[in-house]
């Protein structure tokens, strides 16, 4: 229980709450880039389906390490990302002068970093949570396209045509049936990208220096360079529990849906019948 | 509907996207200064291609030794690996398609859960539980890690595989005279090949990838290519034969898929009979 107490200290809330919120950011930037990939290839010809999505799992033939190595030399202070970087500082830092005050404030309160002056030296691509984000994107991108393409090719794209006949926009159609006719892949992909995510060691380690802390690491940090199993043991089952949240809810939200869709067949076969009748 | 131009850019940038880091891996074993990373001097002229790397690795020079040695290391801790893990998880599948009852779903959510846990949960375990046995963590324990997590993964193909298998040619099998032994040889084996080499080559590539559950369990001295690699980044002059050796991996993968498309394009498929 001592150990329980020692981590109350101010430091770890901080760094749970940064390692849920970092796996947020990359889930929202996954399923958002996955979505449109998943469409594109769903609606090309058979020969070509196999072909892209075989060569969006070949990256993974290459050592891990190797690729995230790649990133961190290509995130070099004196790289074009860098100046990449820079642009989008300015922007954001111009986007969130554009808040109103509340959301400002409800955005430094989240943690993510506010706007305030750019300062060249310190604001480094490498070893910030930019590039972390960035990096975790990378690697879990085709993990996140490839359930929602399987979803997606087994998706009925005349429904589409249909909802356009009958005069929805093309983006409203995409929102409207598209979306919810795959939403067991977009489940199973949230799933896939945000419990890595939580997990992530190597990443953040390689590119996030001191400024991005994730669970992960301290676990790494107690249990190899402190020796201190207890204290990585309780870190450990902090991390299993914010893993097991997300499960539970969508296993309820699973069953929920199956409930859903069982009633609503009793209620079309019951109409039926007394149709019949 | 026609295809959307905007799901096609996002689609050919996501592409380009995953690829630029092995086209950067391929380049960069060709670099000519390991210690800055660059192709220019510091006059900023460019210096040009070398192939120092290559001949580093195929002569086997001794300032490459230790990655080398990792290297192999990690080749065998994968073979081994993937052939226990290949016998133990065909097993437990079969195990698990033909019994049911409360022993087998506490098996099944057994096998289960390294496929959803965090890698490093696994790690921090299996470190917990080599610490209370008071083993010395070195190839053993970084080999029986590896087959942990890679059962599960050749358990989940070779079921997927089971669930299409007709019981009924086993039974068939039986009235023929065949006794257990042969029936499993010589009628369900061939039949779950496929699924077996699917998991096992997924169980290949997988213990050959793996840095987070290795570091935690190798002790000192003991290091894979993955855990060696992410000790050399900080210091070393020799990155660029990583990369070297990385890119000679990939082109032995593509070869090794290739053919194997190659040869089961050509064969033609068992037709199922009704």
């Amino acid at each position: 229980m001592d150990t329980w107490r020692e981590l109350v200290d101010p430091d770890y809330p901080a760094i749970v709450w940064n390692t849920l919120r970092i796996s947020f950011e990359i889930t929202v930037w996954c399923i958002l880039l996955a979505l449109p990939c998943a469409y594109a290839i769903a609606r090309m010809p058979q020969r070509w389906r196999a072909i892209i999505a075989g060569s969006i799992m070949l990256p993974f033939w290459t050592s891990f390490v190797v690729r995230v190595f790649a990133w961190k030399t290509m995130l070099h202070p004196e790289g074009w990302l860098q100046s990449c970087y820079f642009v989008f500082l300015r922007v954001r830092a111009w986007l969130f002068d554009w808040l109103p005050g509340f959301l400002q404030d409800f955005f430094v309160w989240l943690g993510f970093a506010g706007s305030g002056p750019i300062d060249p030296a310190s604001s480094t691509i490498l070893d910030s949570e930019a590039a972390v984000v960035l990096v975790s994107v990378y690697s879990f991108l085709p993990f996140a396209i490839m359930p929602i393409y399987t979803a997606a090719e087994k998706f009925d794209f005349s429904l589409l045509e249909a909802a356009r006949d009958l005069g929805a926009r093309s983006f409203y159609a995409f929102r409207k049936i598209f979306i919810p006719g795959i939403r067991q892949g977009v489940v199973s992909a949230i799933l896939m990208v945000f419990i890595p995510a939580i997990g992530s060691y190597v990443i953040p380690q390689m590119l996030g220096g001191t400024n991005c802390v994730l669970i992960g690491n301290k676990i790494f940090m107690r249990a190899i360079q402190n020796r201190n199993i207890p204290h990585a043991s309780a870190l450990a089952t902090l991390m299993a529990v914010s893993v097991l949240v997300p499960i539970a809810i969508a296993m309820w939200w699973k069953k929920r849906q199956d409930a859903i869709g069982r009633k609503r067949l009793e209620e079309q076969t019951a109409r039926t019948m007394v149709g019949r009748v | 509907m026609k295809r959307s131009l905007f799901a096609n850019i996002v689609l050919a940038f996501s592409l380009a996207f995953l690829y630029v880091p092995i086209i950067l891996v391929v380049v960069y074993g060709f670099i000519p200064n390991g210690i800055s990373m660059s192709f220019f001097d510091s006059k900023g002229e460019f210096i040009g291609f070398t192939a120092k790397w290559y001949r580093l690795i195929f002569t086997g020079d001794y300032s490459v030794k230790s990655l080398m040695q990792s290297f192999w290391l990690s080749l065998t801790i994968a073979g081994l690996a993937t052939l226990i893990s290949c016998v133990l998880g065909t097993t437990s599948a079969l195990a698990l398609h033909r019994f049911r009852g409360r022993l087998q779903s506490i098996h099944h959510a057994l096998v289960y859960t390294p496929l959803i846990m965090p890698d490093i949960l696994i790690g921090i375990s299996l470190l917990m539980l080599f610490v209370a046995a008071s083993v010395d963590c070195g190839f053993w324990t970084i080999l029986i890690a590896h087959v942990t997590f890679c059962v599960s993964y050749v358990v989940m193909t070779v079921l997927a595989r089971l669930q299409d298998f007709d019981d009924r040619i086993t039974e068939a099998a039986y009235d023929l005279g065949a006794g257990p032994w042969y029936a499993f040889f010589h009628v369900e084996l061939p039949i779950l090949m496929p699924g077996i080499i699917a998991g096992g080559l997924l169980a290949f590539t997988l213990s050959i990838d793996d840095v987070v559950i290795t570091s935690f369990v190798n002790g000192a001295g003991t290091n894979t290519f993955p855990t060696y690699v992410s000790s050399m980044t900080k210091h070393s002059r020799n990155l660029p034969t990583v990369f070297a050796l990385s890119t000679l991996m990939l082109i032995f993968t593509c070869v090794l898929v290739g053919l194997s498309k190659l040869i089961s394009g050509k064969q033609t498929p068992i037709k199922k009979g009704k």
